[in-house]
């Protein structure tokens, strides 16, 4: 047992008699919200908007290409969440890539397909499923599902099993096989790193999205990619999924993904 | 009784040497593993499990072959196996803790691991494997411990052994049962996939598992005074041989479904693993031996004559041994990942470090079978040379056990 | 050998064993931790307290850090409301390192003091602005040292 969680066994009784910072006085506050906050109880505020959503994409790749902004969201993410490049594809760590469409698609595949979808490079990232059966594997809920819909990473409870990446069929995790700090050249010091021997992956800028912002990539494609919540049916994300044609990655396995490819050119072209 | 594994020949203490330094190894090159990540195996982000994972799922199996020896005896009363049940019993803890083992080492960040119980999530199939791994460890101590004791004492074993060995049996066929299902719940993983996972695990477990047995009990006719009896060895090599083609016959279902269903994501493990794709040839070899093996080793359990001709028997048990290590203790893990998310062939080979880690567990396994083995042929032995030798010891086990009573009486 | 010879081997080996914690830690010296606040950020606060009471703060900060952490990364909650109903952004770089950007003489004293190994700053921590000087090292033992 670390000696952390170990502490907290140990002071979880004590500490809660000298302080209420505990689960009770967060729902005490939820209570009388709307009183004077002067009144409202220490402790945990509970800002978080539970309302049920889907966050997902509409990534249009024809765009990212012509806009040429592939570099700028995988690069925007790299450097925020410190993510190390170790230069050996056994070993790296990635959130949001770029993959040719055989790869990204594979089951679609076809040699009639035209030249140009054939050799775009599509960015590929966590899916944030429906249905995520990496949630379903983990042995210690070390990744979760938010009711705003993102699969969350906890590196602190992760013990570095991967069943969760034998367990997600869009290779969208990474074990930090190495201690990822010999591979950072420069730290964002906002963002913390992980450690050797634990899983992870893109989380959607959960951070930002608390806040209110929307996820870097999002913000670095310039609109070839559009960001919002699937269950909102006048939300940009949905209204865009009327209008075009899409595919996504791998729907047959049942886990609902909610990274949804635009696919134009061979029509308009037709 | 656990003295008497401190008192040995010259050739007991070398073999105890032995292993202490293979394990002394071992350790060091987990230290290294430990300190520097598991970046020193020869683990990638596409196949990231590898012989560690592939290794645990087979010495399960081992464990749960206990039953194949524990049904005849306890279920059947097939007084044969009276005397071979014991060691049954004690193959099945070292090969448990093998198990346990060789998912600590492959862990990240094996401090966490009381994260499992901290934060138990019962939806996950990790924490139901180590549900029943712990309690079938306990069990079969439990069980091997208490009908030992009662051996020596010259009663028959005690009534809650009894009870004991009933509830093992339930609980062997639900620990290999559980770690089928860690691998063929895993969607888009289309060589674990299957639903008959759990049988052939099984069925490659009850050849696997009494091969090694009937092999150890050949090992102690020439090391130790145990002698198991020929009709015994026969019945235990005849299970091997109906597993073993029960083993075979199942894969056989899964090469027609794969290939007559001409399902592109299930032909390819198989492939992969027989032919080699895409450059990717390095388990080819493996499996055409393990092909022979099987094969030959069937041929040469199923006729009476060869099985029971002890030099033949000996050739079928190593050939069906090796062809179940090869496709559970390295295959089936392996082609797992092939194709990986992204319909690529991407190969593992273990590294050094990660071989001798694995060098580590099995030292380890070895020494705690050896122990247990050990102490149960020197019980049998001092029994039988009671009223002629051993006294010294004798007095010495008498002295003890009054010494150990004297508190429980007061 | 005779058995007794045997058990008395064992024995001292035993009491060898035991005695390794008092063995490594013979004739270290070890006062009182002398815990810095000597920080750009702290003299520069008009009112010196932490966002809890000291001696709370003292007794249950891993307690507080480990309710910060699970509200942060798992329930999506970044406020904190302390006793005196002030808000604080439940951060360990920017709420606690921000006033305690000294990590060597306020963290390790005490930690080092009570053999307390810290991981915080495998991930946490990593530069600090004020004093750029100060550079968190890798690995398990060296956590922290002052750049030549």
């Amino acid at each position: 047992m670390e000696r952390r969680t170990f502490l907290k066994a140990a002071a979880a009784v004590g500490a809660t008699s000298l302080l209420p910072v505990s689960a009770m006085a967060v729902s005490s506050a939820m209570a009388s919200s709307g009183e004077d906050a002067q009144r409202e109880e220490p402790g945990v505020v509970d800002t978080y908007d539970a309302t049920p959503k889907q966050w997902g994409f509409v990534i249009d790749a024809k765009k990212i290409e012509e806009l040429g902004v592939m570099d700028d969201m995988i690069g925007a993410c790299n450097h925020a969440h410190n993510i190390p490049q170790t230069g050996d594809p056994k070993t790296e760590v990635k959130w949001i890539w770029a993959e040719p469409f055989e790869n990204t698609f594979a089951d679609m595949e076809s040699e009639y397909m035209d030249e140009e979808t054939l050799d775009r490079a599509y960015p590929v990232l966590c899916n944030h499923c429906d249905n995520p059966p990496c949630v379903r594997v983990c042995p210690t809920k070390a990744t979760f599902k938010r009711s705003d819909g993102i699969v969350m990473m906890d590196p602190h409870r992760c013990i570095g099993c991967r069943f969760c990446m034998g367990g997600c069929p869009y290779g969208a995790r990474s074990l930090n096989f190495f201690d990822p700090r010999l591979y950072l050249d420069e730290i964002n010091p906002d963002y913390p790193t992980r450690t050797k021997g634990v899983v992870e992956k893109c989380t959607l800028c959960a951070e930002r999205i608390d806040k209110g912002e929307i996820p870097l990539c999002v913000e670095a494609s310039k609109g070839a990619v559009l960001f919002g919540d699937l269950n909102d049916p006048d939300s940009e994300v949905s209204r865009a999924l009327k209008e075009a044609f899409f595919i996504r990655r791998r729907v047959s396995l049942g886990t609902g993904p909610n990274m949804y490819y635009i696919v134009s050119g061979g029509a308009e072209n037709a | 009784m656990l003295e008497k594994a401190f008192h040995g020949s010259k050739a007991y203490w070398a073999w105890i040497i032995f292993l202490l330094i293979i394990i002394g190894i071992g350790v060091a090159a987990y230290a290294n593993q430990l300190i520097n990540g598991l970046g020193v195996t020869g683990m990638s982000r596409d196949v990231s499990w590898g012989l560690y994972i592939a290794q645990f799922a087979f010495f399960v199996g081992v464990a749960a072959s206990g039953v194949m020896v524990a049904i005849p005896y306890y279920l059947h009363n097939y007084k044969l196996f009276g005397k071979v049940v014991i060691f049954g019993e004690f193959l099945a803890v070292a090969a448990v803790l093998m198990a346990m083992l060789f998912v600590v080492v492959d862990l990240g960040q094996p401090v966490r691991i009381m994260n499992v119980i901290l934060f138990a999530t019962p939806h996950a199939m990790i924490f139901w494997d180590m549900v029943v791994l712990s309690s079938y460890l306990l069990l079969n101590i439990l069980i091997g411990w208490g009908a030992l004791s009662a051996e020596r004492r010259g009663f028959p074993p005690a009534k809650w052994v009894k009870v004991l060995s009933y509830i093992a049996i339930p609980f062997a066929i639900s620990i290999h049962t559980v770690t089928a299902f860690l691998f063929c719940g895993l969607p888009g993983r289309d060589y674990w996939e299957t639903a008959i996972l759990a049988g052939r695990f099984l069925s490659s477990a009850f050849a696997s598992g009494p091969a090694l047995l009937i092999m150890l009990c050949f090992i102690m006719r020439k090391v130790s005074t145990f002698r198991v009896s020929d009709k015994a060895i026969d019945s235990l090599a005849k299970i091997v041989c109906y597993a073993m083609i029960i083993n075979v016959f199942f894969f056989l279902c899964e090469v027609f479904t794969s290939f007559y269903s001409a399902s592109p994501a299930h032909m390819l493990p198989i492939a992969y693993l027989f032919g080699g794709v895409e450059g990717a040839t390095n388990l080819v070899v493996p499996m055409i031996i393990a092909t022979i093996c099987a094969f030959g080793g069937i041929a040469f359990l199923i006729f009476p004559q060869l099985r029971k001709n002890h030099k033949t028997l000996i050739v079928g048990l190593i050939a069906v041994f090796l062809a179940c290590w090869i496709d559970k203790g390295i295959a089936l893990v392996l082609a797992g990942f092939v194709p990986n998310s992204f319909e690529q062939v991407v190969q593992y080979f273990p590294t050094l470090n990660e071989v001798l880690v694995i060098a580590g567990v099995y030292g380890i396994g070895m020494l705690v079978l050896t122990v247990l083995y050990k102490i149960t042929v020197d019980v049998r032995k001092s029994l039988d040379q009671r009223p002629v030798e051993a006294v010294d010891e004798d007095k010495m086990d008498e002295a003890m056990h009054a010494a150990s009573s004297v508190p429980a009486a007061s | 050998m005779t058995k007794k010879w045997t058990i008395g081997i064992f024995v001292v080996i035993l009491i060898g064993i035991f005695a390794i914690p008092f063995l490594v830690n013979a004739g270290r010296v070890d006062g009182d931790p002398d815990v810095s606040l000597d920080t750009p950020q702290i003299n520069a606060l008009e009112v010196k307290e932490c966002i809890e009471p000291t001696d709370y703060m003292r007794e249950s900060h891993m307690v507080l850090l480990d309710e910060w952490r699970n509200s942060v990364v798992r329930d999506g909650n970044y406020e904190y409301r302390s006793q005196s109903g002030q808000i604080y952004e439940m951060s360990l770089d920017e709420t606690c390192l921000g006033c305690h950007s000294n990590q060597a003489d306020f963290c390790d004293k005490c930690h080092e003091y009570s053999s307390v190994d810290l991981y915080c700053w495998q991930c946490h921590g990593t530069i600090d602005e004020e004093n750029p000087n100060a550079v968190i090292e890798n690995g398990d033992d060296v956590l922290f040292t002052e750049k030549a």
